[in-house]
């Protein structure tokens, strides 16, 4: 078997330890879902300390009128470049590792249900982003398109260089991977559930994980067609969105948003779920209204399949399907709001123990609210068409992205560090990160709603003074500054506490899901006995038999 | 009761004498076989991708654009000829799954063998129109939107009737080596199911390119 080589770190016999080449070998050919899960995060880590590097250099862009810090070509790769990272080699490698991690040890499986696959997947992913990044050689250097590369700004007369060749292939390839992420998750959920653990039964991360995987299997091929129709433009002459010559840039933009507006919920949901293991531990209670908590994600899983012409409002579609789409996008905030009830409803009463996990995650419930209700204001075509493209939508989907997935996944990553590595994270640390976080992110991008408001349009490398944009830009450039050292404290700390942290036990947190019946970290094999359930809380079962959950679900 | 045993000192390596792991890929008892379910899993994104070719072509039909339009370049002899060879293989491939599941290995490898041939014929039929397209009709994929619609979902849909004959070849060859155990093996099953998804995509294909869009 592969995966027969040590553990890295926290194994004490040293005299024996393998040299670094063996270990190194080990983890590039890994099949193991908890070691390709802790890489699809290692590489996250490294590309958002990239793309949070060019996020950076454009607040201080902006930090006052007539700057000329970058130059206006740069600034749109920097936006093109931070955008498409963050989205596809942050946001979506994060979850689907945590999750690679987690879904397997909380079902009481083995490993994924294709191991190999699994393996493809991750290194699909990384070598589609580095191949976005290999336009940074190329002539022309990176595509300069915004992330969602509207046409006719991508076809051949516009972008000449190879950059948007780069940024489309590496797409289509880490699309790639991405699909058989999704088909792993699923059969793993479908087929390799533990004797006992009925559909009804699973952790509420695992119900997450599969409706995530079905909306990346609905959506991801359209936007690789998509893809592949713009190299064929570009490549091989083809018209699709090439407007000189009769195509469409419209139909870009609806096959990019039919992709692109579930791809938000792909983002959310697993952070969704993460919170959903986190409250409840951390409450000391059940999750309140699993059922409808089950519902109601299936319920977003299809109603936002349905609503992403909500992105086109200021194309002049009709106005049936304005009122269509605008209706269709409401409707989402009800199964939504279901959740954060259910959320609050599990705190309401419990006996909270505020270790970072459950900060993050009440982080995670404050500001995704905020979020929402921006989205709602967005949601109304009217208003839309007032502050589309300016700095209001800006504001608002970093709010949804950091607010809701960001902190899902650090809340996540806080949670399972400990399973993961055997050591705990630095709380002291944790908690100046989600401090600085927290205030600074809020510093961030609450300005930016109001500079869009002003009429700030997004994607300007620059802007004149007196538009009374200069405070509001300042401010967001101070909380920029303000949140970069809490992803570099968060770096430091899960890199020292790999050798610092405490030795972690198999149960820190006295959770009740079966990922901590296995040591920390787990062997190999996860599991020396295939476990039996009989609750959606196993571990509590297993702690309190006077008292199992069985007897009441 | 909850039958779980935390072991604090596990080894790296499970022994031989503990209970050996289970072969996870079998799944759990009762529930859906892992590789069935992976490629119903796969097929849904596979019609996800065609959906939005197909969407694309119906978009762009007649968008009046210069150069030859379906209903001077296409001509249906020859593609009623393709049509009834990939209608026929899924039949053939499902007769050759019901021999094997009869213990008839040997019908099994002919009809198997005789999808492979409706396959070929297929897409030397593809070729032969598209030839025909090139030279008397002028039509590439740059000369018009339907040009640029027409090869991309019909070349898309070609392409994968070429992974399947490569894969049903690949079945064929292991069955000759006596590799393929039992009367339902899965390979046979999935490429099977995968055949029949590329034939439906061609009935949709055929009926918009050739029926309702000429
Ligand atoms: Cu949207």
């Amino acid at each position: 078997m592969a995966t027969a080589e040590a553990e890295p770190a926290a194994a004490p016999a040293a005299a024996t330890r393998p040299p670094w080449t063996a270990t190194l070998h080990g983890w590039v050919v890994t099949v193991d879902h908890k070691k390709l899960g802790i890489l699809y995060v290692l590489m996250a880590v490294g590309f958002i300390l990239v793309a949070g590097a060019a996020a950076l250099m454009m607040r201080l862009q902006l930090w006052a009128p007539n700057l000329a810090l970058l130059p206006p070509t740069t600034f749109n790769q920097f936006f093109t470049l931070h955008g498409t990272t963050m989205v596809f080699f942050v946001g979506m490698p994060l979850l689907i590792g945590i999750a690679n991690f987690a879904v397997p040890l909380m079902i009481g499986a083995r490993d994924m249900a294709f191991p190999r696959l699994n393996a493809f997947g991750f290194w699909a992913t990384l070598f589609g982003g580095l191949l976005v990044y290999f336009s940074m050689v190329v002539p022309g250097g990176p595509p300069a398109v915004g992330w969602f590369a509207y046409a006719p700004l991508t076809e051949n007369s516009f972008a000449r260089g190879p950059g948007v060749d780069c940024w489309a292939l590496g797409l289509i390839v880490s699309g790639f991977g991405t699909t058989t992420a999704a088909i792993n998750f699923a059969v793993t959920t479908l087929s390799l559930r533990c004797p006992g653990m009925t559909l009804r039964k699973v952790p509420f991360f695992v119900w997450v994980m599969f409706w995530t995987s079905v909306q990346i299997l609905v959506v991801m091929p359209p936007l690789t067609a998509a893809l592949v129709m713009l190299e064929f433009d570009r490549q091989l002459g083809a018209h699709f969105f090439d407007t000189q010559a009769g195509g469409s840039a419209y139909l870009w933009q609806h096959l990019f948003w039919f992709f692109g507006h579930p791809e938000v919920y792909i983002l959310v949901l697993p952070a969704f779920g993460m919170i959903s293991e986190v409250v409840p531990v951390f409450s000391r209670k059940v999750l309140f209204g699993y059922e409808f908590m089950a519902a109601a994600t299936a319920a977003i899983a299809f109603i936002s399949l349905g609503v992403w012409a909500h992105h086109m409002f200021a194309v002049g579609m009709s106005r049936a399907l304005d009122l269509f789409f605008a209706a269709a996008s409401m409707l989402v905030s009800i199964p939504t709001g279901i959740k954060l009830f259910n959320w609050l409803a599990t705190v309401y009463g419990g006996k909270l123990v505020l270790k970072s996990p459950m900060l993050f995650a009440l982080g995670f419930l404050s500001m995704f609210v905020i979020g929402g209700l921006t989205g709602i204001i967005l949601a109304c075509a009217p208003v839309d068409l007032q502050v589309t493209d300016t700095y209001f939508v800006v504001g608002h989907f970093h709010w949804v992205l950091i607010g809701g997935t960001v902190f899902g996944i650090f809340s996540a990553i806080h949670y399972w560090y400990p399973k993961a590595t055997g050591r705990m994270l630095s709380e002291r640390l944790a908690k100046w990160q989600f401090w600085l976080l927290f205030l600074g992110f809020i510093l961030t991008f609450a300005p930016m709603h109001v500079a869009g408001i002003l009429g700030m349009p997004r994607r300007i490398y620059t802007y004149g003074p007196g538009r009374g944009w200069e405070l509001w830009n300042q401010l967001a450039t101070l909380g920029a500054l303000l949140q970069a050292p809490s992803y570099l404290l968060f770096a430091y700390n899960i890199v020292a506490s790999l050798w610092k942290g405490k030795p972690a036990g198999d149960d820190p947190w006295d959770a009740w899901t079966l990922e901590w019946a296995t040591p920390s970290p787990p062997p190999a094999y996860n599991f020396a006995v295939v476990p039996t359930v009989r609750s959606r809380r196993p571990l509590w079962d297993l702690k309190h038999p006077d008292d199992p959950d069985w007897k009441y679900e | 009761m909850t039958d779980l045993s935390p072991t604090p000192d596990a080894p790296e390596v499970l022994p031989e004498s503990a209970v050996a792991p289970p072969d996870h890929t079998a799944g759990v008892e009762g529930r859906p076989e892992p590789h069935k379910a992976g490629m119903v899993c796969f097929l849904v994104s596979e019609a996800a991708f065609f959906s939005t070719l197909i969407m694309a072509y119906v978009i762009f039909l007649r968008h009046g654009s210069a150069g030859p339009t379906p209903a001077e370049a296409l001509s249906l002899p020859l593609v009623l000829g393709n049509t009834a060879c990939l209608l026929l293989s899924s039949v053939t491939v499902h007769l050759a799954e019901r021999s094997l599941r009869k213990g008839n290995v040997g019908t099994f490898r002919l009809l198997w063998a005789a999808t492979i041939l409706l396959g070929v014929l297929f897409l030397v039929g593809t070729a032969v129109e598209w030839r025909g397209l090139i030279r008397d009709h002028g039509l590439t994929i740059g000369v018009n939107l339907f040009g640029t619609t027409y090869y991309t979902l019909v070349g898309f849909h070609a392409f994968h009737v070429t992974l399947g004959v490569l894969s049903l070849t690949a079945v064929l060859g292991v069955s000759a080596r006596g590799l393929l155990p039992g009367t339902a093996p899965l390979p046979v099953t999935l490429v099977g199911w995968y055949w029949h998804f590329v034939d439906i995509v061609w009935v949709v294909v055929f009926l918009v390119v050739y029926v309702l869009g000429r």
